[in-house]
């Protein structure tokens, strides 16, 4: 019988399925961070238990780590003494329970969903979990990935497994082909804001279609991450030549023959031709423009030649009390248009958008111009080895020369826990996955877009289209 | 895990769809290390003026009559966003140990029953029933019983829920979970002697 891809990588590690209970699922690769683990390891050692495998976990730490270039202890404790003592516990924990980890000086911190498949930590076929929803990035590889909470993680931890009931597969076939200065993000919010924040709830969704092929693989890593903003908890691409020349010599990636005997195997992945999914979508993209939010979840989206919408245009009474507040929050009138919105900040970075293709991209954009006066511009590179290579190829020259700040990696503004934040009612252009009220700071509006959008948005102080730019 | 078996408690509105868990509890909330204290974390944007103190008057669960609610009644897709499990701990820890929704995000869902919330899933025109009924009267209560799987309103009308059996028995039983999978560990050790075969680079880390 033929099988997509997510029927062969769960089959593959599935421990115990007996009906009448949940099935008992294994994962071979468990990141783990400082903000969502201390309770895991702490519901750990109170139940007595060990980590029952300490080679399959890796921690870094990304989210509270501050991006600015010196990062000495004691400089982060007189800065925030709560984002300290989570950075201290995990370093305690990582001891005790003998887990690598990538430490602020460690050259290769980064956010997690950046160094996981950057290390080579992440490959095809895989199971991987991590406290924290964007784990879908992943699955970019052709591995089933997704986001658990801090008693799973403990679950994990203890077990090396996952009680799962099995989700519906949904295959999103995405076809066509990109215009020059479009990318992945527009194909992930335009997707989006056609299939809805909710259309992949209780599914794993597979991209595939002329579209994704064609995407390199940071492109599909932005493309998977985003697909939690479906509802999806995992997204996948089958893992092709283009998976394997990116994979090949990463530090944790198997070598030599080892690494042929892989290949072969993951070979195998892709879904067979008459495969059966539960829910089919298919997309063009030809001819798309580029997309900016304009409300606040990433289903409110319209493209850059557009205008903000009209809550009265809308029939269903839910929505429209939804656009309501949206407008209300973000501080915009109807039938404002798109490249009128002027913005305070521009947020380069995130596991969405920081890896070293998004920096290029945005740098193209900015090279020999400046920052608008009055716009606070960062670039967060994902990790630090993507900010290295940027130095090494002179994009961190090209921005800093052009006004933008030059950080170090972490999670940073997209979440706002390390003190990159907006402050009330401060805009953002933001390469980040989240436009919620208050993601990147108490009262902070967040408009997202990609990585050229938002470099061009600093250039010219507003959004433009930039096709024209 | 808390087990849960029936409630009848007062029932809060919060008629809103999408609601992500920044909005359940913002991320400033999260640079702790403990598993309590969020019970001030919940709904901090929306409950507060500016400081994280001044209650909002305007805030549905601000309002007296909604003192004391242990049922949040919530739009569709509730919970969506991060994996943050500080979300259901504060919902828990405010006092709620039941959330009606049309949908559920997966993660959210699969986090409430962890501790000891249920997630109780009935069709949109339901809720949106429920909605009417819950901001016409004050006091209005509903009776959710796991074990039947329904949810009566104050005058009889009964809803039957759907819920995953194992799952359900879990709750019903205050399962420890990790202590159920581990019951299972020498077909987790064949498992792993078999991967290792199967795929040895999975396991070449270190």
């Amino acid at each position: 019988m033929p099988k997509s891809m997510f029927e062969k990588i769960w089959e593959a590690h599935v421990v115990r399925d007996v009906p009448g209970e949940s099935t008992i699922l294994y994962i071979d690769r468990h990141l783990v961070h400082e903000a969502t683990s201390p309770q895991a390891f702490a519901g750990l050692k109170a139940a007595g238990r060990k980590v029952r495998r300490p080679d399959a976990t890796i921690a870094v730490l990304d989210h509270n780590v501050p991006t600015l270039q010196v990062r000495g202890r004691r400089v982060l404790e007189l800065v925030d003494q709560a984002s300290a003592l989570c950075i201290t516990t995990m370093e305690q924990h990582a001891r005790e329970f003998g887990i690598t980890l990538f430490d602020m000086n460690d050259e290769r911190q980064g956010i997690v969903h950046i160094i996981g498949p950057e290390q080579g930590l992440t490959l095809p076929g895989m199971t991987i979990v991590c406290g924290d929803s964007h784990t879908s990035t992943h699955g970019a590889v052709g591995a089933l990935a997704f986001g658990i909470g801090t008693s799973e993680i403990e679950h994990v931890l203890a077990t090396q497994c996952l009680l799962q009931k099995k989700p519906r597969s949904m295959n999103i076939r995405i076809e066509g082909s990109l215009g020059p200065g479009i990318t992945a993000k527009d194909i992930a919010l335009y997707m989006i804001g056609r299939l809805g924040t909710g259309v992949g709830t209780g599914h794993v969704v597979e991209f595939s279609g002329s579209a994704v092929r064609s995407l390199s693989m940071e492109g599909r890593m932005t493309l998977c991450n985003m697909a939690i903003e479906a509802g999806a908890r995992a997204g996948m691409v089958a893992p092709d030549e283009t998976t394997f020349a990116y994979l090949k010599g990463r530090p944790f990636a198997p070598k030599g023959a080892l690494f042929e005997k892989a290949v072969e195997a993951w070979k195998q992945l892709p879904s067979d031709p008459d495969a059966h999914f539960d829910t089919v979508h298919e997309i063009n993209i030809d001819g798309l423009a580029p997309q900016v939010t304009w409300g606040t979840n990433p289903g409110m989206v319209v493209d850059v030649t557009g205008r903000v919408p009209d809550p009265a245009d809308e029939s269903d009474p839910q929505k429209r009390r939804a656009y309501e507040r949206a407008l209300e929050y973000m501080g915009l009138e109807p039938g404002q248009k798109i490249t009128d919105i002027r913005v305070d900040t521009v947020f380069i970075g995130s596991c969405t958008n920081s890896r070293l293709e998004d920096l290029r991209l945005a740098a193209q954009v900015v090279k020999g111009r400046h920052v608008a006066p009055g716009v606070r511009a960062l670039v967060v590179p994902g990790s630090m080895q993507v900010r290295r290579m940027a130095e090494e190829e002179g994009l961190a020259d090209i921005f800093r020369e052009a006004g933008f700040e030059w950080r170090a990696s972490g999670c940073s503004m997209c979440i706002a826990m390390n003190g990159d934040r907006l402050s009330e009612g401060e805009r953002c252009a933001s390469t980040s996955n989240r436009n919620f009220e208050g993601r990147q700071g108490k009262g902070g509006r967040t408009h997202l877009v990609s990585p050229p959008m938002a470099a061009a948005a600093a250039i010219a102080g507003h959004f433009v289209d930039i096709r024209d730019f | 895990m808390e087990p849960f078996t029936r409630l009848k408690g007062l029932v809060a509105p919060l008629n809103r769809t999408n609601v992500n868990t920044d909005e359940i509890t913002p991320a400033r909330f999260l640079k702790t290390i403990s598993r309590t204290g969020f019970a001030q974390a919940l709904f901090a944007n929306w409950r507060y003026l500016g400081d994280d103190q001044t209650p909002n008057p305007d805030f549905v669960l601000n309002q007296p009559r909604y003192q004391g609610a242990t049922i949040l009644l919530a739009g569709d897709n509730f919970g969506c966003g991060s994996s943050r499990e500080h979300a259901p701990w504060a919902i828990r820890e405010y006092g709620f140990r039941c959330v009606i929704a049309p949908s559920f995000a997966d993660i959210f869902y699969n986090n409430c029953f962890n501790n000891g919330i249920l997630p109780v899933t009935l069709p949109e025109p339901t809720v949106l029933e429920l909605f009417k009924e819950v901001e016409a009267t004050e006091g209005y209560t509903l009776e959710v019983d796991l074990e039947a799987q329904t949810v009566t309103t104050p005058d009889g009308r009964v809803f039957q829920f759907p819920i995953d059996a194992f799952r359900k028995q879990a709750m019903l039983q205050g399962l420890d979970n990790i202590g159920w999978t581990l019951s299972h560990l020498d077909e987790i050790r064949a498992f792993e002697e078999r991967r290792q075969q199967e795929a040895p680079w999975v396991f070449s880390l270190k």
